[in-house]
């Protein structure tokens, strides 16, 4: 996703110079006819019209590869040198997708920054001569289009090639990137996105032909008309050289700041629109290729890029189809996780029943579901009518009324085993035989859950992150006794919800917090040697974390970590040892429980933005106070001791069989931890940083503090021989 | 799988009209054809079912359907209903005091007469001990009003009920917003002149913005016109087929309006002003004058235009619905008996307005017809594009087949037979008074060419449709 979207931006660059070409973005595609010659593109002319259909083989989406350029260019070639054709409409036969960008396999099999150069400036060429076109070319986009589309208004050039972000098509009018728009069609004389494809040609032809008869002129609409003067007056200001580097300056220090210097892509864009602009678009395209090529072979781009290949990977049930599909699913517990499962349900259709005990913690619960959904309807992204309806499918009760006829329980009750054997009873007695029973726990062992159970084949672990509407991963849990078609009706639950899932074995914090515990317990030792919340903050969010490591302690919840630290060192011991568990045992019994109390390491209120020190803390850290380590406490040894921990726990899972993949063990870290995405995950990070230098390193802290540090067997091996990746 | 074998189980004992069907259907392909198969005998003699009330329609008025704007303008619903039914009371010569109910049909209600059928019968001198009610089903409203008026019969409830409906988009409700709403209700229980002012302080002038009636559906958001351009455009029907539609509706109208055939028509002398005694908003045009109209809804390449579409309309209808024998004691020599109906609902979203391709076959099945039974289709007329996608759905196996659950395409009415003293492009469409219309328009066609069955079918917002059969009365 990361790295498509950096991709997409470039192309997005690219394309932005078809200002004058009337732009039109199709995505449709046609079923494919004997006559088909090329193997990316086929075309027709109709009247005096030339219809390009672009449809890459055996793939869902259209990659910008070198077949497909040298294809489009020698079919465009015949379009410009016909006398019959007066213009061109570009479509994709493939429904939702026009050109996804950039092919990550043509990229990744690149080796040096020349080769990617290259290809950069191919497709270059290929962009210029579509912009210079003396025929109109019209491009019909259905659905969403990464790296395509015209751009007119620099600030609005600027903001996009930044953040990649989607657009949709209403404000991709409103921002003048597109000329006209095409509702999809329903059912009629065929399937409907048939139809809609057709239609969109139909409309994109009309176009093209009224184009070349000169009876259309793209700006005479009413909203591009506003557009062009928003234009004119911004490329006014953008002839004034002061303005010009104050904008410059300003969107710098803007990526500067949400990027840390982390990701090296969007600085590099603003190099090269820079260039563009005071060089002339020649040297402008020369930069662009040549920053694209430096670009594809960074450590951050092989990342990425593994990020994105390991993220589809886990959008996949492995596991194979269930026997029985979920229907009705039922949530035990309306507290934050139980009412965020809820949201994520219903508005896939799924049938909800939301259970609690009393009447006042169901009524939070539905309220956080509806105020989900009703947040989407103020972004526009649902109607109230959808609303209405996804909310429809939620039912909030009190009883087991209804349980004999659910697929699947989850329980999201508090995290107490007593408490999870007393419902999986209760549940047990109402249920039918092929539901499945899953717990949402983050830390207590699901065998011990399903011990007492009369199916334990039926018994799972669903692991969701909070909050569970905006995190993406599902970390499923098995145990030795559950059956291959309960973890398969898991996952196909979980992806529907649109999770990214990674299923684990069982065993104390399964995958994901028993990585976090041990760093955890090194941020409360750093703590406790003297460096304070802020700076430690700074430290991590500065290596890439998106949360600094004591606000994360705040967000966690400052018992929950006790209650996880606590359950987690017994099993684990002295690996597991570090700061002083007496630190959270003392914020707790002064009612410093994180941002859910208001107050933890942090003082959080409503309403204040720039949370202050809880000043309390110091008092508590100072009487627990360690002593520092000088040789192991500079700003990159604390991020170092952090980080290493990690990476040395998620090696041993994977080790242990905890993990059956490298490539689940970074999705986890990244998605559900917040691994810094620019190294990629734990895993990735061993073969980026090297398995050697990450050893040299936990030897280094070993010796300062003991057995924590201790690397484990898997990473000395990868260590001791170098060609051993866990990515080849 | 249960409902596969429910249905076929229910197809069973009509075995014999499939095959009567299968076999005529060949006949169809050609038209010369198909004089010879209407002339073969019906399916049914009659529709008639054992034990069940013959129900009959004596007769049916309307006001002449102006073009909002123009002669009603200064009306109130309820005045164009009174002008209906006194029109009916007039035709009819009922006696006032039989009637034994009273329902009519309306979409944009106006706020002061919420029950407008009470309103308009106490003010057309009916009894005051006659109860009425107002029914609301977009669309087809006076259709509701009707088959409630055929329920009420059929059950034995009533045997003399009045059903019509009125339409007055000359003056819509327009409301305050919301907000303003909210604070002048706030307003008139505070007590205290403190109250006041800190209510009236809080007021900003965006209060003052107004909320006009939606001309969008609820559920989607989306303008009719709009629905109507996207489903002409999923049946690939072009703006030319969609002008020449309209055009042959105007035509026809014309056509029946110069030969006196529109003779549910009543005159109305509209108070302070002339007595209207005809629709305006029959223009027959030319195909070269309609092709120059831009899109109405979808810009710059939509198909929908003000000219194939039908117009906002001001209206009234009425008929008078009787158990046969009731009929026949008071004397009456009723024009057609009302017989099997059907609604129908849909995705308000892509299949808003395919009401009548769902309705149909359902329908006919229902009364054991086919569409060769059938000697005059009326059809609501909402859009040219609407209509024409509807023929095609019906005439598709495909269609049939992927989204109604049928094995076969129930086949296109024949043009000759469809709407051929216009419809409501031409006519026009007063929401909740056109049912009546299209019911009067089957049975005075049927008395005047002859034939048996008539089938009525419309559309309407919220992706409902509605049919039925209309038999002619045996002279």
């Amino acid at each position: 996703m990361v790295a498509s979207r950096a991709v997409g931006s470039l192309s997005r660059f690219t394309r932005s110079r078809m200002l004058r070409c009337p732009g039109y973005i199709c995505r449709n595609f046609t079923k494919s006819s004997a006559l088909l010659t090329r193997t990316h593109i086929n075309y027709g002319v109709k009247g005096d019209v030339a219809v390009i259909r672009i449809n890459s083989p055996n793939s869902k989406v259209n990659t910008l590869g070198q077949e497909l350029h040298s294809e489009f260019i020698e079919v465009m070639n015949e379009v410009w040198s016909s006398n019959q054709i007066r213009s061109a409409v570009l479509i994709s036969s493939k429904p939702g997708c026009f050109i996804a960008g950039a092919d990550l396999n043509m990229l990744t099999a690149c080796t040096t920054p020349q080769e990617v150069t290259q290809i950069s400036q191919e497709a270059q060429k290929m962009f210029e001569k579509v912009e210079k076109s003396t025929k109109p070319i019209v491009a019909a986009i259905n659905g969403s289009c990464l790296g395509g589309g015209l751009e007119v208004g620099v600030p609005a050039a600027f903001d996009m090639m930044l953040t990649g972000r989607g657009i949709r098509a209403d404000r991709a009018k409103k921002m003048g990137l597109v000329d006209q728009l095409v509702e999809p069609l329903g059912p009629g004389i065929k399937p409907p996105e048939e139809r809609t494809i057709e239609y969109l040609e139909e409309v994109a032809i009309t176009f093209a032909k009224g184009l070349a008869d000169k009876k259309i002129s793209p700006k005479r609409d009413k909203g591009l008309v506003e557009t062009f003067y928003l234009t004119e007056l911004t490329s006014y200001a953008m002839s004034i050289p002061f303005v010009r580097q104050q904008i410059y300056k300003k969107v710098e220090e803007k990526v500067r700041k949400q990027t840390k210097g982390l990701y090296p892509a969007p600085l590099k864009i603003i190099d090269v629109v820079k260039t563009g602009i005071e060089q002339g678009s020649d040297a402008g395209y020369l930069s662009e290729s040549q920053k694209f090529g430096e670009l594809a072979m960074t450590k951050e781009s092989k990342a990425l890029m593994g990020l994105y290949r390991g993220q589809t990977l886990c959008k996949k049930n492995k596991f194979g189809a269930p026997q029985k599909e979920v229907k009705q699913l039922a949530i035990l517990g309306a507290g934050l996780m139980g009412a965020g499962i809820a949201q994520v349900s219903v508005d896939k259709g799924l049938q909800t029943v939301l259970k609690d005990a009393t009447l006042a913690a169901l009524g939070r619960g539905q309220q956080q579901v509806f105020k989900g959904l009703n947040d989407k309807v103020k972004k526009k992204a649902l109607t109230s009518f959808e609303r209405d309806a996804f909310f429809s499918n939620l039912t909030g009760q009190l009883d087991y009324q209804g349980f004999e006829k659910a697929d699947m329980v989850i329980e999201a009750v508090f995290e107490d085993l007593s408490l999870k054997h007393k419902v999986l009873k209760e549940v047990e007695a109402v249920i039918p035989d092929h539901c499945v029973f899953a717990s949402n726990t983050s830390a207590l062992p699901i065998n011990e859950i399903a011990a007492i159970s009369k199916r334990p084949e039926k018994v799972i672990g669903m692991h969701y992150f909070s909050p569970v509407d905006k995190m993406q991963l599902l970390e499923i849990i098995t145990t030795p006794k559950t059956s291959k078609d309960t973890t398969a009706s898991a996952v196909e639950v979980g992806l529907k919800q649109g999770k990214v899932i990674i299923v684990v074995k069982d065993g104390p914090g399964f995958y994901t917090t028993r990585c976090l515990a041990p760093m955890m317990s090194e941020v409360i030792r750093i703590l406790q040697e003297g460096v304070g919340p802020k700076k430690l903050d700074s430290l991590t969010t500065s290596f890439g974390f998106p949360v600094g490591a004591a606000t994360l302690v705040d967000e966690v919840g400052v018992d929950v970590a006790n209650h996880v630290a606590e359950n987690l060192g017994k099993a684990f011991g002295e690996r597991f040892a570090g700061g002083s568990l007496e630190v959270l045992k003392q914020m707790i019994s002064k009612g410093f429980l994180g941002r859910k109390s208001g107050k933890g390491f942090y003082i959080y209120q409503e309403g204040v933005k720039n949370k202050n020190l809880n000043s309390d803390i110091h008092s508590i850290l100072a009487g627990l106070k360690m002593p520092s380590q000088p040789d192991v406490s500079s700003d990159e040894d604390i991020q170092y001791r952090l980080v290493t921990r990690f990476v040395n726990e998620a090696v041993l899972c994977l080790q242990e069989g905890v993990l059956a993949t490298p490539t689940e063990g970074d999705i986890g870290a990244v998605f559900g931890l917040g691994f810094p995405p620019c190294l990629g995950g734990p895993f990735r990070f061993v073969d980026l940083y090297g398995a050697q230098k990450t050893v040299d390193r936990l030897r280094k802290y070993e010796a300062a503090y003991g057995r924590q540090f201790t690397p484990c067997q898997l990473l000395m091996d990868h260590a001791s021989s170098p060609n051993k990746k866990f990515y080849q | 799988m249960t409902s596969l074998l429910t249905y076929t189980f229910k197809n069973l004992p009509s075995t014999s009209q499939w095959a009567l069907r299968f076999s005529m259907r060949p006949l169809s392909c050609s038209s010369q054809l198909r004089v010879a198969a209407a002339v073969q005998t019906k399916s049914k003699q009659t529709l008639a079912k054992p034990n069940i009330r013959n129900i009959v329609v004596v007769d049916g008025v309307r006001t002449p359907f102006l073009l909002s704007g123009t002669s009603y303008k200064d009306l109130m619903p309820h005045d164009l209903a009174r002008a209906a039914l006194s029109g009916l009371l007039h035709r009819t010569s009922v006696p006032k005091d039989v009637v034994d109910y009273i329902i009519l049909g309306t979409v944009i209600q106006e706020v002061k007469t919420s029950n407008v059928a009470r309103e308009a019968a106490l003010g057309a001198g009916f009894s005051d001990k006659t109860p009425a009610h107002t029914v609301t089903m977009a669309c087809i409203s006076s259709n509701q009003a009707m088959t409630t008026a055929v329920s009420l019969i059929a059950s034995g409830q009533c045997d003399v009920v009045v059903a019509g409906g009125v339409e007055l988009m000359s003056d819509v409700p327009i409301r305050h917003s919301r907000k303003m709403r909210k604070m002048m209700l706030d307003l008139s229980k505070a007590k205290t002149l403190g109250q006041r002012l800190s209510l009236i302080s809080k007021f900003r002038l965006n209060f003052l913005s107004p909320e006009l009636p939606a001309v969008a559906e609820f559920s989607t958001n989306e303008t009719m016109g709009h629905s109507a351009d996207r489903l002409a455009a999923a049946f690939a029907i072009s703006r030319l087929e969609q002008d020449e539609y309209a055009l042959r509706s105007h035509s026809l109208a014309r056509k029946a309006q110069d030969e006196g055939l529109l003779s549910d028509v009543v005159p109305f002398k509209v108070p302070g002003k002339d007595t209207v005694t005809q629709d305006n908003g029959i223009r027959p045009s030319s195909l070269e004058q309609m092709a120059k109209l831009k899109p109405a809804f979808i810009k710059p390449y939509g198909t929908v235009t003000a000219a194939n579409s039908s117009f906002l309309t001001d209206g009234a209808s009425a008929v008078l619905i009787l158990a046969e024998e009731k009929a026949l004691a008071m004397g009456y020599k009723p024009k057609a008996y009302l017989r099997d109906f059907m609604y129908v609902s849909q995705d308000p979203k892509d299949q808003l307005l395919l009401g009548p391709t769902y309705a149909t076959p359902k329908v006919l099945e229902k009364a054991g017809l086919t569409m060769n039974d059938i000697d005059a289709f009326e059809f609501h007329e909402a859009f040219s594009g609407q209509i024409l996608a509807n023929l095609k759905a019906m005439d598709s196996d495909w269609f049939a087949q992927n989204y109604m659950g049928r094995k076969a395409k129930v086949g296109s009415p024949p043009l000759e037979k469809f709407n051929i003293w216009g419809g409501s492009l031409s006519l026009g469409h007063p929401f909740g008074a056109t049912g009546c219309r299209l019911v009067m328009a089957a049975a005075n066609r049927l008395q005047k060419e002859g034939g048996q069955y008539g089938l009525v079918a419309a559309c309407a917002a919220g992706g409902q449709g509605h049919a039925m059969i209309v038999e002619a009365y045996p002279k």
